[in-house]
């Protein structure tokens, strides 16, 4: 097969992976920790442990607080000094526990050998089971609790199974580096997850501007031999690791509007949630850790890491071990240059999601004055997901909900793309963003609505019968 | 030629008739019977079209009020009672006055009071500002400065000061309409009693953060220690999350909050002189005191009245005296020492 790539849309920003030769290191340990407990998508976890108790490694120290949600597990030993709000990466107060380190001592559960264990388990409700009870959620970047992704609605069968090594995101090289020191545990991971989805067929997505990894896997791949795994190369593009984006390019599927992968015969999971979720079904260990990469322009070569670090370390204590802030930096940003958040508070811990800290320079991220909008359609080239941001931005202005509904402002994927190719400098994602969520909200309160009269017609045929 | 003259004018004469006895008919069959008096009130209206009454405009206010049955569920901020009382008296019903309320910015972090610790290069939106991130400063809570509700507002009332980065209200030109407090993200402004020749007391802090965060934040934060809840006489003053809240409907405007305010989060606006701290302070501590003496002597009294055990009797006295000491005692002495 030949290079695929998605069909509608995407820029190509150059890919600065300058920290791509640097072998992952540990982090060392900190003093304190804190963990936060809203570091998945959905409903954030509830604290099972009280103040002045003491940790080990691994143990569970939160649980799910609904459906969507998932375990947190202490990522160091020692004594829980605090449980209270503390600002995250935005600034918003968020719950976090706050362990002091005292020596490292693991939970005598976890197998910390560097054995290879091939041997798949056969009961799929044990694995999932043990996906759940060890934290694993996608570190792709949606933090979507990985056990609900990898359990679909009864009715709907999965019939491929993407292993997303695009990292399409400038930049970042910590999954470069994982599939190449670590590539037959990620396809252990892969089959263990093509097992629980019913064997179907699994195809591992990696950009052709990593030709090591697509080596190291297509070896790990042909080595373990488990069947129906293969690698497919493809063409640099970003967003190629977005969801929907890389279904289109292995599978030649479209999810419409409003719906899901699983409705194509699709999941689509991260190498590095491939990579945890081998790390719990063979060796019982939680998701504690995760690689960071730490690099941005115009910086040396000293001060480029991938580290792998444990989850709720704060972002200060790792800025400080690769060597401090450089003098060029004028911004920092969690992330990717596209998609990445900036940080507006380095106190903040990292969460199970956290992929990088970059430093940018001046002339990177600076803003250009707008101007007028003319009509170019560059935007509309290169919306992935085939929206007009032009017509979405005016409308959002316009406060037309209705019409932004019409025109599918709840489809946006907030990849940046629009605003990377505006030749006016206009804040389109910006703009789409709140028009999106204003629309997301007005589709939600009609949901309910419809719930509840559903419910209310059911409670007044009831007493009929 | 004078025939046809004649002709053409009899027939249009006869065709300008048939058709007005049509439209006449029509007019008469398909009329659509609207209440005269939604006329009349729609006149007495201010005519703003702001949306401030929850209705689309004035007409929609007035169509509403002339088919409800009572005027409790309505009220025109712009007009306000004046107005009220001529759409009252048009329909025939009653309505309660209401005090007229103004619109205020319960933030005090201004460029010298909130030291910056990001930057923002982004759109000048507080909506969007605030769906990035919590703000230029360590306050998560305070006003983000890009005027949304500068936008908002359709007469003109607030504007951006660029001295203190905060919007400003002027009083003359805010109706209450409350555009700016569904405009403002982090919900800092809040439509309050004006108060009698414009005279109100409010908190202009909004930071729930503990003490030590908020103050550290922001010179003029509230750092919820709740010593104007403890001074307050009328129960006006109640602190949750950290963050003390003054109910203008309980508020006698005495001022003696803000004196003790230890950070200056308490506002007094309009009144006509300056706050003497010093005065306010003793006159609280002279109240205290006397009330901690007649306690003391009251339990004393109660204390030898219920036990006439003589060795017993001491004992509860000092209780009695440590009691009252603790419930206000503290501030007072430490108060009673200054002055």
């Amino acid at each position: 097969m030949g290079k695929l790539t998605f069909s509608m849309g995407g820029v190509h920003p150059h890919d600065s992976k300058y920290a791509r030769e640097c072998a992952i290191e540990e982090l060392p340990l900190p003093q304190t920790v804190w963990v936060s407990m809203a570091q998945h998508l959905g409903a954030p976890a509830k604290p099972v442990v009280a103040v002045g108790d003491t940790v080990k490694v691994g143990q569970v120290i939160a649980e799910p607080g609904g459906f969507i949600s998932a375990f947190v597990h202490s990522p160091v030993s020692g004594t829980v000094k605090s449980i209270a709000p503390r600002k995250d990466l935005a600034g918003n107060p968020v719950m976090h526990v706050e362990i002091a380190v005292e020596g490292d001592e693991w939970d005598p559960a976890i197998d910390r050998s560097k054995t290879l264990v091939t041997a798949i388990p056969d009961d799929k409700a044990a694995i999932l089971d043990r996906i759940k009870a060890c934290g694993v959620v996608g570190l792709g970047g949606a933090t979507f609790p990985t056990h609900v992704k990898l359990n679909p609605a009864p009715g709907k069968v999965a019939e491929c199974l993407i292993i997303n090594g695009a990292e399409c995101e400038p930049f970042l090289t910590s999954d470069y580096r994982i599939m190449i020191e670590r590539p037959k545990e990620i396809v252990i991971g892969a089959a263990i997850m093509q097992k629980v989805l019913g064997g179907c067929k699994c195809v591992i997505g990696i950009e052709e501007n990593k030709p090591e990894a697509i080596r190291a896997m297509g070896a790990a791949v042909a080595e373990l031999g488990y069947p129906g795994i293969t690698v497919q190369e493809l063409r640099k593009r970003y967003p190629q690791g977005g969801e929907k984006q890389l279904i289109d390019a292995v599978m030649k599927r479209q999810v419409k509007s409003g719906g899901l992968p699983i409705d194509v015969g699709a999941v689509v999971q991260n190498v590095a949630t491939s990579l945890a979720v081998y790390e719990a079904v063979q060796k019982n260990k939680p998701l504690i850790t995760n690689v960071l990469t730490i690099t941005g322009d115009h910086i040396p070569g000293n001060l480029q890491h991938n580290y792998l670090f444990r989850i709720g370390v704060p972002l200060s204590f790792i800025v400080e071990q690769a060597g401090g802030i450089p003098q060029t930096a004028a911004k920092l940003v969690s992330g990717g240059p596209m998609m990445g958040k900036a940080i507006s508070n380095l106190d903040a811990t990292t969460v199970k999601g956290s992929s990088s800290v970059l430093y940018l320079s001046e002339a990177a991220t600076r803003r250009h004055p707008e101007t007028n909008c003319i009509r170019c359609g560059k935007c509309a080239d290169a919306c992935p997901m085939g929206l007009e941001p032009f017509l979405l931005n005016r409308l959002y202005k316009a406060g037309d909900i209705e019409a932004l509904e019409k025109n599918a402002a709840q489809d946006c994927i907030e990849c940046g793309c629009c605003l990377y190719s505006c030749p006016a400098h206009l804040p389109l994602l910006d703009n789409i963003r709140q028009a999106k969520g204003q629309v997301m909200g007005v589709i939600r309160a009609r949901a309910a609505a419809a719930k509840a009269a559903a419910e209310a017609a059911k409670a007044a045929q009831q007493p009929q019968k | 030629m004078t025939q046809t003259i004649i002709w053409t004018v009899a027939i249009l004469t006869v065709l300008g008739l048939l058709l007005a006895l049509i439209l006449f008919w029509v007019a008469r069959k398909f009329r659509v019977e609207e209440d005269p008096r939604i006329d009349e009130v729609e006149k007495v209206m201010p005519g703003a079209n702001c949306g401030g009454c929850g209705f689309a405009g004035c007409r929609a206010f007035a169509d509403a009020a002339v088919k409800a049955p009572n005027l409790d569920n309505q009220y025109c901020p712009v007009g306000g009672d004046e107005v009220m009382q001529k759409v009252a008296s048009i329909l025939g019903f009653t309505v309660a006055k209401k005090a007229p309320q103004v619109a205020v910015v319960r933030c005090n972090g201004t460029c010298a009071n909130r030291p910056r610790t990001n930057e923002y290069d982004g759109v000048q939106s507080c909506r969007v500002k605030a769906a990035l991130y919590s703000g230029d400063t360590a306050c998560a809570f305070g006003c983000l400065g890009c005027g949304d509700c500068v936008a908002a507002c359709q007469f003109g009332a607030l504007s951006m000061d660029p001295q203190t980065g905060l919007p400003v209200v002027d009083e003359e030109k805010c109706t209450a309409c409350g555009a700016c407090t569904k405009a403002c993200p982090k919900h800092i402004i809040e439509l309050r009693a004006k108060g009698p020749r414009g005279m109100r007391m409010y908190v202009s802090c909004v930071n729930k953060d503990k003490g030590p965060v908020a103050k550290k934040a922001c010179a003029a934060a509230c750092i919820g220690c709740g010593l104007c809840a403890k001074t307050c006489q009328h129960g006006a003053i109640t602190v949750t999350d950290n963050v003390a809240y003054i109910d203008f409907t309980k508020c006698k405007l005495c001022r003696e909050c803000e004196a003790v305010c230890p950070t200056g989060a308490i506002h007094g606006v309009n009144f006509p002189k300056e706050l003497d701290k010093d005065a306010v302070k003793k006159r609280i501590a002279d109240r205290k005191a006397k009330a901690a003496a007649a306690q003391a002597s009251s339990e004393a009294k109660s204390a030898s009245a219920d036990r006439p055990t003589p060795g017993l009797r001491e004992s509860e006295v000092g209780k009695g005296v440590m009691d009252a000491g603790v419930r206000g005692g503290a501030p007072v002495k430490k108060e009673v020492a200054n002055g």
